[in-house]
């Protein structure tokens, strides 16, 4: 019995890191092509409250996340116009950009919160649902958590395994040598920057219409949410395994905190809240610090063997971005 | 007369951005049922209306004015100081902690109320130099860091007001126990407006413009800020001059926080910062980082935050319009300036 | 393949790189295009190959008007280049930087690429591993690697910019013998080059550009002279070596100096540096000399030995303690190192110069900035940015910010992309500071100018270091099989004899 309730929780965290997994992944090919979307927040929030307005007008889920995907489209089309065509700051557009569309999602969403909405169904797959353990964890999910481990596996498949996608790779490496090679490296950008937004637009009704079905204005909890996600993009290291590796990882300690919420009575449930943050901050510290010089200095002190082996352990969690993240090309 | 030709031209340009971005929020507003002409008559209203609206912007132009302020000495030196907000909050909250520590002692009221000022100031630096180690020493990106520590501020101050801090009985989100009359910034009669506040303001805003435009200090910011690289080899301490920009903006910060405590609530509450760091980095955004714009800029901003406080019950309108159309405003001038330079060099 | 240039016209912001150019390449041969740096070579290279559009002009492939918009057009039509900087991706595989561009199904054939990579690897003699990645990999097998892509693509015109820059002169012979065996099963191969000896020894015919514009062309028997004269206009004999102004006095010392990094290490540098002495450094990119100097600036940690500057031990110190002993380091790449885009001549003056107070006063800079302007004749104004000067000037500028008091200069590539009058007058104002007592230390990958300029040479192998030799003494041919990794018991046994004497 007790073994159960742990495995429909879990099962629980793989429906709740699913939005968190379109997000990421989302994000992962816009930076994949060199564009740095920074208005996935914002995005998120916007599009939760798009798509759960939308679902609501039309009693429709599909409606409400063909909204999301659009919404998101748009924002990032704006994103890819600033920087790829007008060659502006991506970090001073995706922050006015994510700080205007949360402002927008409370302001049109207003006369929604605390609706009752529409949302989406655990569908169990006949036979599979059936087996022992596994059944429960991956085959009575909704329609959205089984694309998520669909979405994981084809992006993995696209980037490293087929033609577009190592030119993909080629043009967030080294745009020139991409353009020497026949691809259209602003094209490409626009393309990947546009899908990625859909995908991140996709993740806001995700929340609204199935992992915190509803529309609660400024209390939704879904505020932070995108900069967890901008975090585990770069802790992903730009691979969708290890993004989805590191969703999981987020679902399952929010789960925790929940979980052991009775237990550590005395802490304000907005204190666990925030918990997520300093683990973000540690998180990216772990994949960073090997960069860092005081880091070599301090290694060079060290006998060889003992160097080695600590250079090796950091070289291993670095997580080194595509070497034209965020630099604009222009043919001459 | 080429010159001349040219500046109209810029004013042509940046009316265009005001129009467009006039354009954008009326439709939002439309879209959300109500007529937008009325809605811009009310957030008029709400921050000129009457005397004490005024005094209520003046009230809010005064930590918006410290945040950017400091915000354009970390942009100096390239640093995206998205931290800034959490900097207030730990300014908010060192003071109170100077406050409840002092306020039963037989020190002079003004001397405590100095010493909780210093001690916000501390804490808003102090804060910022956390989100600048975690840069230097630990390659976590500013804006990861100092977003990080914002959410970690914010939560602080949650766990304060219904921990250690509670009121007598039960702790509530109305914040902590209110100061005595004594430990308040002097207010002008019949109105929450310090004249203190505003002159610290002020002087913070002039300090800054003569900080970066005409000392050496304020070139090497420039030179790290551009080029890190090269500014180490023409010998330039760069980390520390990052940390540096980090403390002073935190310290700026810490007093808008401070004097959010002293001069306005007189206790913490939990939304103390209210978004002013974050408005900040759009402030600075609009003005392209140039100290003369701070004051009338920032004063339009906060205009439009207090004007849309009655909107929910004159219009059912969500408050969060003001900042539908200061983000619109600040896309629609980058937008407009991208595009201009790019008609130019074609 | 016949290619036809039909008057070629291309500007860059001011700089008009290709001026009216107009001439043919016949099917089969080994054209050389040749002229110094600037000369609009690349430029128009890169019109032929798609990678940039000309302003106007056509060109014409076996006497047909041909489409190049982008370089994918100019694959289809055969043509090919390999860029000066191989424009490959450094963190990823060979085999992968083969793939990357190939047309064909959505999920590329790995196992037969690799077999097509290593068939033609086989087939020109190369050496270059499919598995191995290309940051870990030399310049001259990252040229291989573009080349037998080009292969694999079916190029039939391959234009080479550049192609013996940062190569051993083991590797250039058996470039050469590739791009004959090219043209030999009836390519055409184009070899872009400022090197008058490699032109001379590979080229079928040459064209020379000048500033843009077509300056001649020629067939052999090859006249150097002439060559030399329709490159820059008029015949310009480099100056005398400058004598050695040497003294006594050490300025630097290095003892048993080790340093690692995780490509190279380099162990046991030996090396006392005198006042008024030029060193120059000389090997293949990344074969140590970088670290080395950095090294010796504090830019570089150390992992053993001892670093002496003017007899005070500064090992493990960092760069602005180096600073304050009298080392100062111009590095090669201007806008990213060594100047501030942004910020104004002016302002650069007023960063490197004495501060008095709290506020710049900026009059006293403005005219300390008009002396050194027209003092370093560097063409620009107190208030020009540094990012809108042209790359003598930045050099220039670069040379002017000097202490005054300086016991050590490190240099990298110190007149990269300089013509040669630019080169002369660098050299010129560093020798005066050598006269005053500094030494100079610098890398270099033209080993003409290694020679012409300096007093000691020291040569990198893959993290080896040659004891210093005497520039007097030694020669190209010597220098570039060093380079090369041949040659090296031979310089030891002598620098035993060396060391034996100096005990006795």
């Amino acid at each position: 019995m007790e073994n159960e309730v742990i495995l429909i929780g879990l099962a629980g965290v793989l429906a709740s890191a699913a939005p968190v997994i379109f997000a990421t992944i989302g994000e992962t090919f816009a930076e994949r092509s060199g564009v740095v979307n920074l208005s996935v927040n914002g995005t998120m929030l916007l599009t939760a409250m798009a798509g759960f307005v939308a679902a609501v007008l039309t009693k429709s889920v599909v409606v409400g996340f063909l909204v999301g995907l659009i919404v998101g489209a748009l924002v990032a089309l704006l994103v890819a116009f600033s920087s790829i065509t007008l060659k502006l700051s991506q970090v001073a557009v995706g922050y006015v950009l994510t700080m205007t569309c949360r402002d927008l999602a409370y302001f049109l969403g207003n006369p929604y919160v605390g609706i009752e909405g529409v949302r989406i169904n655990v569908v169990p797959i006949p036979v599979l649902s059936d087996i022992p353990i596994l059944g429960t964890l991956l085959f009575k999910q909704d329609v959205m958590t089984y694309l998520s481990f669909i979405l994981i596996v084809v992006a993995y498949v696209w980037i490293f395994k087929t033609r577009p996608g190592m030119m993909l790779q080629g043009v967030g490496e080294r745009p020139a040598a991409a353009h020497n090679r026949g691809a259209n490296v602003n094209r490409l950008r626009y393309i990947y920057t546009v899908l990625g937004g859909a995908l991140v637009g996709i993740s806001g009704p995700m929340y609204s219409l199935s992992v915190k079905a509803g529309w609660q204005g400024t209390i939704s909890g879904l505020d932070g949410i995108g900069w967890i996600v901008l975090a585990i993009t770069i802790f992903g290291a730009w691979n969708p395994l290890r993004a989805a590796f590191g969703a999981y990882l987020f679902a399952l300690l929010q789960w925790l905190g929940l979980v052991l919420q009775p237990v550590l009575t005395g802490i304000p449930s907005q204190v666990l809240q925030a918990a997520p943050f300093p683990l973000m901050i540690l998180t990216l510290l772990f994949v960073n610090i090997g960069d860092a010089e005081w880091v070599d200095r301090v290694l060079a002190q060290l006998p060889e063997g003992t160097r080695r082996a600590i250079v090796r352990i950091f070289r291993a969690l670095r997580s080194q971005p595509p070497a034209a993240l965020g630099t604009p090309f222009e043919r001459q | 007369m080429q010159h001349n030709e040219k500046r109209w031209q810029n004013l042509g340009f940046q009316l265009g951005a005001v129009v467009l971005a006039l354009l954008l929020t009326s439709l939002v507003i439309l879209a959300a049922g109500a007529p937008p002409l009325d809605a811009y008559k009310q957030l008029l209203k709400g921050a000129f209306g009457t005397k004490m609206n005024v005094a209520d912007t003046v009230v809010a132009w005064v930590p918006l004015l410290l945040a950017t302020s400091g915000l354009l000495v970390t942009f100096a030196a390239g640093l995206w100081n998205i931290g800034v907000e959490g900097q207030i909050i730990l300014g908010s909250i060192f003071t109170t902690g100077v406050l409840k520590l002092l306020q039963d002692s037989p020190l002079p009221p003004a001397f405590i109320i100095v010493l909780a000022v210093l001690g916000g100031m501390l804490g808003g630096g102090l804060w910022a130099v956390l989100a600048g180690v975690l840069k230097t020493f630990g390659g976590v990106n500013e804006i990861f860091g100092g977003l990080g520590l914002n959410f970690i501020a914010t939560s602080m101050t949650i766990w304060l007001i219904f921990g250690p801090w509670k009121r007598p009985g039960v702790g509530s989100m109305s914040g902590t126990e209110p100061f005595p009359e004594s430990l308040w910034l002097p207010t002008l009669p019949g109105l929450r407006l310090s004249i203190w506040a505003v002159m610290l303001g002020i002087i913070a805003l002039v300090v800054i413009y003569f900080l970066l435009q005409g000392t050496y200090f304020g070139l090497k910011l420039k030179a790290v800020g551009n080029n890190p690289r090269a500014a180490f080899l023409l010998g330039i301490p760069t980390w520390q001059y990052m940390l540096l920009s980090f403390f002073l903006c935190g310290l700026f910060a810490g007093l808008a926080g401070s004097l959010q405590v002293v001069a306005v609530y007189h206790r913490l509450i939990p939304s103390i910062s209210s978004g002013y760091g974050y408005l900040g980095l759009m402030v600075a955004m609009l003005i392209n980082y140039q100290a003369f714009w701070v004051a009338p800029v920032a004063f339009f901003f906060v205009a439009l935050n207090i004007g849309s406080i009655q909107l929910p019950i004159a219009l059912k309108l969500d408050s969060s319009l003001s900042g539908v159309i200061q983000g619109s405003l600040v896309l629609a001038v980058l937008v407009v300036e991208g595009i201009r330079h790019r008609l130019l060099r074609k | 393949m016949e290619i036809e240039f039909r008057n070629i016209n291309k500007t860059f912001g001011t700089v008009r790189a290709n001026i009216g150019i107009h001439f043919s390449i016949p099917a089969g041969t080994i054209q050389g295009i040749l002229g110094e740096n600037g000369a609009g070579k690349s430029t128009l290279m890169k019109i032929l190959s798609g990678y940039i559009l000309p302003d106007s002009g056509e060109i014409y492939l076996d006497g047909e008007l041909a489409k190049i918009e982008n370089p994918a057009d100019a694959i289809r039509y055969g043509i090919g280049m390999l860029h000066q900087d191989p424009l490959d991706f450094p963190p990823m595989k060979a085999l992968d930087n083969f793939m990357i561009g190939k047309p064909g199904s959505l999920f590329p054939a790995r196992r037969e690429a690799e077999r097509a990579f290593l068939e033609l690897r086989d087939q020109f003699g190369f050496t270059v591993d499919p598995n191995s990645y290309v940051d870990s990999m030399t310049v001259g097998e990252r040229q291989q690697l573009e080349i037998l892509r080009l292969l694999w693509l079916g190029v039939r015109v391959f234009i080479l910019d550049e192609p013996t820059t940062g190569i051993s002169a083991q590797q250039k012979e058996k470039l050469f013998l590739t791009l004959r065996r090219l043209a030999d099963n009836g390519n055409t191969v184009v070899f872009v080059s400022h090197k008058l000896e490699d032109v001379e020894a590979l080229c079928d015919r040459v064209v020379v550009l000048r500033r843009g514009e077509l300056a001649g062309q020629m067939t052999p028997p090859y006249d150097t002279d002439r060559l030399i004269e329709m490159m820059f206009g008029k015949v310009i004999k480099l100056d005398e070596r400058l004598p050695c102004s040497a003294t006594d006095q050490l300025v630097l010392r290095l003892q048993n100096v080790a340093i690692d990094d995780y490509r190279l290490q380099i162990r046991n540098v030996n090396l006392e540096v005198r006042c008024g002495e030029v060193i120059g450094l000389a090997g293949m990119e990344g074969s140590g000399q970088e670290l080395l100097l950095r090294a010796c600036a504090g830019l570089v940690r150390t992992v053993g030995g001892r670093v002496i500057v003017n007899g005070k031990d500064l090992t493990g110190k960092d760069t602005h303690s180096f600073m304050r002993h009298g080392v100062t380091f111009m590095p090669a790449s201007r806008l990213e190192e060594g100047l501030i885009p942004g910020l104004s001549i002016n302002e650069h003056f007023i960063l490197t110069g004495e501060q008095k107070g709290v506020f710049i006063k900026r009059d006293k800079a403005k005219s300390y900035s008009q002396n050194k302007i027209s003092e370093y004749s560097i063409r620009g104004f107190p208030e020009s940015r540094v990012e809108a000067l042209s790359g003598g000037n930045q050099q220039r500028t670069l040379l002017a910010l000097l202490k005054e008091e300086l016991s050590l200069i490190l240099l990298e590539h110190p007149t990269r992309g300089l013509d040669i009058e630019s080169t002369i007058y660098i050299w010129s104002k560093l020798k005066e500071r050598c006269a005053k007592g500094a030494a100079i230390l610098f890398i270099s990958p033209d080993l003409e100018e290694i020679l012409q300029y300096s007093d000691r040479v020291i040569v990198f192998f893959s993290g080896r270091v040659s004891p210093p030799l005497d520039a007097t003494l030694t020669n190209v041919d010597q220098l570039g099989q060093l380079i090369g990794g041949k040659g090296w018991e031979e310089i030891f046994e002598k620098e035993q004899v060396g060391v034996s004497n100096a005990a006795q």
